[in-house]
């Protein structure tokens, strides 16, 4: 190799222990489909540290009004879902790609191992994709997901939720999660949501009503951060 | 500082933004660079295929350069080639990227590291994704690679990518039990 680095970027801080335990025996999916093995800790290098912050042409067009996908508008309560995407140091993330996908109003998805007896909506996909601006905020419009049952247990619903998937800067920032909304009855009966075992951390994929966010006539705000892992402060050491 | 948003589970409907996304392309006509196959199956505990997995990679390109800022090389690197490639497995827990042969990238030590694709496991009943290597069989630096040194030397194969000829590599993931992937905290 002829190219060794003269002065190396800072790693990103590491994720702390326990957050959430890869095997849950409440949620029953998790059991055949974690290591057994411990994970082996290695370090950060530039392959890890890199990641597809560029190009997204590659990905697809934007998609950023979920009502507008179709000829008529979708069946639902519309809202508006806006918020930052961060780093732990509350600096916004600019540039990167957020996705989400979601349920209908009725609580069922455009997808065909999707057999909840719901409706589905011919004006209604599910799918969006923007790209943060210079301010690490994001904009979705689209209307509220509904609850639905699923196989894990008996009775069991899901809260109403929306897939997010973003990127970040590295590819240690990938991030895959669901963002839920203020009040949700589910909550203390989901094993997907109590995976994350500190309810204060559980409570960061929770968004807020705003106001603010709220168009008169139109549509209610929830307004929702995410927070990517950070840099270390100083830079790795050869 | 404010705390990260916790990991969820992809679920089982994320085909809806995969197929919302354009192809998977990684290669043009103008990529440089050797045109390789990877491909394999996703295992539960069982042994039995992971139809509904979200499998993604992160690759340099031919000469070892990232299109990424933090690259010291970046400026250099290959345009029309696409580092990120991503798969939705198929009822087989099947995946296949086409891509081309990385090259040798820094190492954090000075040295370098030997040829890999990194990537990430999702699916449905997992919470949070699971990170490990690809690396080549056929490449006499897969043994002198710094990472791969520290994965204990009876679980090394399972990072190695078994060159069935033609440019075709074969690589499963075994998320538990006999011949269980290395998955990496990193």
């Amino acid at each position: 190799m002829d190219r060794p680095l003269a002065t190396a970027p800072p790693r990103y801080r590491r994720v702390p222990p326990g957050v959430q335990p890869p095997e849950d025996p409440a949620y029953r999916s998790t059991l055949l489909r974690h290591p057994l093995k411990p994970l082996v800790e290695i370090p950060q290098t530039l392959s890890e540290i890199t990641g597809p912050s560029h190009p997204y042409e590659a990905v697809g067009p934007l998609i950023t009004d979920l009502t507008r996908q179709h000829p008529a508008a979708p069946i639902g309560e519309r809202i508006i879902v806006e918020g930052r995407v961060l780093d732990e140091r509350g600096r916004p993330v600019p540039r990167t790609l957020v996705e989400v996908w979601q349920a209908n109003a009725c609580g069922r998805y455009a997808h065909e191992v999707d057999n909840h007896d719901a409706p589905l909506d011919p004006n209604f996909t599910g799918n969006g994709r923007t790209i943060t601006d210079e301010e690490g905020r994001y904009r979705f419009v689209t209307i509220k997901p509904g609850h639905y049952p699923w196989g894990n247990h008996y009775n069991a619903w899901r809260p109403a939720h929306i897939h997010f998937s973003v990127l970040g800067p590295g590819f240690l920032t990938r991030l895959v999660t669901q963002m839920y909304f203020p009040g949700d009855p589910l909550f203390p009966l989901d094993p997907i949501f109590n995976s994350v075992k500190d309810p204060a951390v559980r409570e960061r994929m929770v968004s807020s009503f705003d106001i603010t966010l709220t168009v008169p006539d139109w549509a209610l705000g929830f307004r929702w951060d995410i927070v990517l892992r950070g840099r270390e402060a100083t830079p790795m050491l050869a | 500082m404010s705390g990260i948003t916790p990991s969820q589970t992809v679920g089982p409907y994320f085909g809806i933004m995969v197929r919302g996304r354009s192809e998977c392309r990684q290669v043009s006509d103008a990529t440089a660079g050797t045109r390789i196959t990877v491909e394999g199956q996703l295992f539960d505990g069982d042994r039995n295929a992971i139809p509904d997995a979200l499998v993604e990679t992160w690759q340099a390109d031919a000469r070892g350069r990232y299109r990424h800022p933090d690259d010291p090389g970046a400026d250099a690197a290959d345009s029309a080639f696409n580092g990120y490639g991503w798969a939705h497995t198929g009822k087989d827990g099947g995946f296949r990227f086409e891509t081309i042969k990385p090259g040798p990238v820094p190492a954090p030590d000075g040295g370098s590291q030997a040829p890999h694709i990194v990537v990430s496991v999702m699916a449905r009943g997992i919470l949070t994704r699971f990170v490990t290597r690809i690396y080549f069989e056929d490449d006499p630096a897969t043994a002198q690679d710094p990472i791969l040194a520290l994965v204990p030397a009876e679980r090394r194969h399972t990072l190695i990518a078994r060159a069935t000829g033609d440019g075709v590599y074969l690589f499963n993931l075994v998320m538990q039990g006999a011949g269980e992937t290395v998955f990496f905290d990193v």
